[in-house]
């Protein structure tokens, strides 16, 4: 590939997703980030009941991320043929699991915001 | 990719550093007159990077197409992979403002009076002409052949269009299920993405496969050399491929002939004509320079002569006689390159010696002949063949995904990333 700049990738990002539905995607996970730092701090501390929700969601994420990029590209496991793809692959998965986490922690924080007692 | 851009994709990623967006070159002030023929790959990302290049130039593009037809698309289309219209958007849509748009065909070029003749009687002068009409399927030339017989009675022809592919896959598809013996072909001649006859045979051998029937279909590889690819070492990993999946090659065959009624394709081969019976046949015509082109004198006099490629120089793409002449894309008269990809890389090459030329100077931009199809070899994996004039293999991701394996990842960015890449690059943004 000839001249990969940072322009370059946006450019391709935006033509894959529509400009639209790339910046609206890039938006919200910008949101989701800042609102999971603004949980973190205002409650001063990582609620332990409401980690374990997001760890115990980390799997869905990372199944639901390889299926829906399996799906999307008709492929299959059995498609995977070097180490890259291994690679990838895992990659997939800890994008979809942390992802998830990240969303479902957040979004229980911000649903049910931790009693007095427990902070 | 080097490690400078690896870090710079690292960081795309992770949607840091903004500032890292490349400085625009100078713009140049400039009243010439700039003519490009063609508005598909290679013209329309062309005319999308000299407007932001030059400030007063009068550029005009002619193309009678209101189509613009993504062609890498049609291996997935004659797959069943895509529907007809993937491949399909409207030339309009991707050409820059502030720029003439002539939807005729050109039908002359005087490379002396410099000028180009349109089919509507126009006549447009210019300063500078850029060839870039891609070129033209002879159907014609395979005797008892033509194209309303694609998609019944097991004949396949991808490379006609949107409409062809999706009938190519019709018949192609009844080939998957009923087995027999399926005969795929490539022409004689220059052809744009030579990995393309080599694609359809392993998506319809897979296809075929999935489905249960492998047992009860013949491929053969009608093959137009004793080399199975241009580029010698990618020619031995295709020759292995075809060992590992009993794809039978038949060498130094060029179909000549087809009966439609009876199934049986005639090859020219050095040992005279040889018949094979077929249950489906894929045909890829021979490949020429259009008309226009090579009426015109600015085709190779000694090299090429039945096909007419452009006369330029293999770095800058120039007329070797014509000074104020480049070729672009499929219709340049160089040894590799009839790929998007290369056209990715020929057009920033044209686009600095013109402006150089424009603005007294020289350019220095130079083409190293880089191609690049990435060749699927069955629905899920492909492998990366990036090569230059010297048959090198130049990756573009060393030491991270290998050339010449089938990889899932190279499916993916085949499946995902390819037509993206291509519409940045008409947008002159790639
Ligand atoms: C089946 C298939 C698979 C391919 N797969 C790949 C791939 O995987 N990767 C890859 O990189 N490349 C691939 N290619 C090759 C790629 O599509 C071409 O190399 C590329 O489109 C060339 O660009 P171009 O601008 O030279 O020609 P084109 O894109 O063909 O455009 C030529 C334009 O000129 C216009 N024109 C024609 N005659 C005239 C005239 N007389 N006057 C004015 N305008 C005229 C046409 O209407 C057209 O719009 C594939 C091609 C095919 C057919």
């Amino acid at each position: 590939m000839k001249d990969l700049t940072f322009g370059t990738m946006i450019a391709v990002f935006e033509e894959m997703f529509g400009r639209g539905l790339f910046w609206f995607l890039v938006v919200a996970a910008v949101v989701i980030t800042l609102a999971y730092i603004y949980v973190l701090i205002r409650d001063r501390s990582v609620s332990m009941k409401k980690f374990l929700w997001a760890q115990l969601s980390m799997p869905f994420g990372a199944v639901a991320a390889v299926a829906l990029v399996l799906w999307v590209t008709k492929s299959s496991l059995s498609d995977l043929g070097g180490p890259i793809d291994v690679i990838i692959f895992l990659g997939i998965a800890a994008l979809g699991a942390v992802g998830l986490s990240i969303l479902v922690y957040t979004a229980g924080s911000l649903i049910a915001p931790p009693e007095r007692s427990e902070g | 990719m080097n490690r400078r851009q690896f870090i710079t994709l690292s960081a795309a990623g992770a949607l840091l550093g903004a500032s890292a967006h490349t400085a625009p070159a100078q713009t140049v002030k400039t009243s010439a007159s700039i003519v490009i023929i063609g508005a598909g790959a290679a013209g329309t990302s062309l005319a999308n990077r000299l407007v932001r290049r030059l400030d007063g130039a009068k550029i005009t593009i002619v193309d009678p197409s209101e189509r613009h037809l993504y062609q890498p698309g049609l291996s997935l289309v004659a797959a069943g992979l895509k529907p007809a219209d993937y491949v399909v958007s409207s030339t309009a849509h991707w050409l820059p403002d502030g720029i003439d748009w002539i939807a005729e065909a050109a039908t002359e070029i005087d490379p002396e009076a410099r000028t180009v003749t349109t089919s509507g009687g126009q006549t447009v002068r210019y300063d500078f002409l850029v060839v870039a009409p891609g070129l033209v399927l002879d159907h014609d030339a395979i005797e008892g052949f033509s194209l309303d017989m694609v998609g019944e009675n097991g004949i396949g022809a991808l490379y006609a269009g949107p409409d062809h592919a999706a009938r190519t896959w019709a018949a192609a598809s009844k080939f998957t299920e009923e087995g027999g013996v399926g005969v795929f072909t490539r022409p004689a001649t220059e052809m744009k993405c030579a990995g393309a006859p080599l694609k359809h045979t392993f998506l319809i051998d897979d296809i075929a496969r999935t489905n249960g029937n492998a047992g009860k279909t013949e491929i053969i590889y009608a093959n137009n050399s004793q080399a199975l690819f241009g580029v010698p070492i990618v020619a031995e990993k295709v020759r292995m491929l075809f060992q590992d999946r009993g794809i039978a090659p038949a060498l130094s065959h060029v179909l000549k002939r087809v009966d439609a009624g009876r199934r049986i394709a005639t090859f020219d081969t050095p040992e005279g004509e040889k018949e094979l019976g077929y249950d489906y046949l894929h045909v890829i015509p021979p490949q020429r320079a259009p008309d226009v082109v090579r009426q015109s004198g600015l085709s190779w006099a000694d090299k090429w002569t039945d096909q007419g490629w452009v006369e330029v120089d293999m770095q800058t793409l120039r007329h070797l006689r014509y000074p104020d002449v480049f070729a672009l894309g499929d219709v340049a008269g160089v040894p590799k390159g009839k790929t998007a990809a290369s056209v990715k890389w020929q057009v920033p090459v044209v686009e600095d010696h013109l402006v150089a030329a424009i603005a007294g100077s020289e350019g220095t931009a130079s083409y190293n002949g880089y191609t690049s199809c990435p060749m699927i070899t069955r629905v899920g994996r492909a492998m990366l063949v990036e090569f230059d004039y010297q048959n090198n293999l130049v990756p573009s991701f060393p030491g991270i995904i290998a050339p010449l394996e089938e990889l899932w990842i190279s499916w993916l960015m085949k499946e995902l990333a390819l037509k993206p890449t291509y519409n940045a690059m008409l947008r002159g943004e790639a």
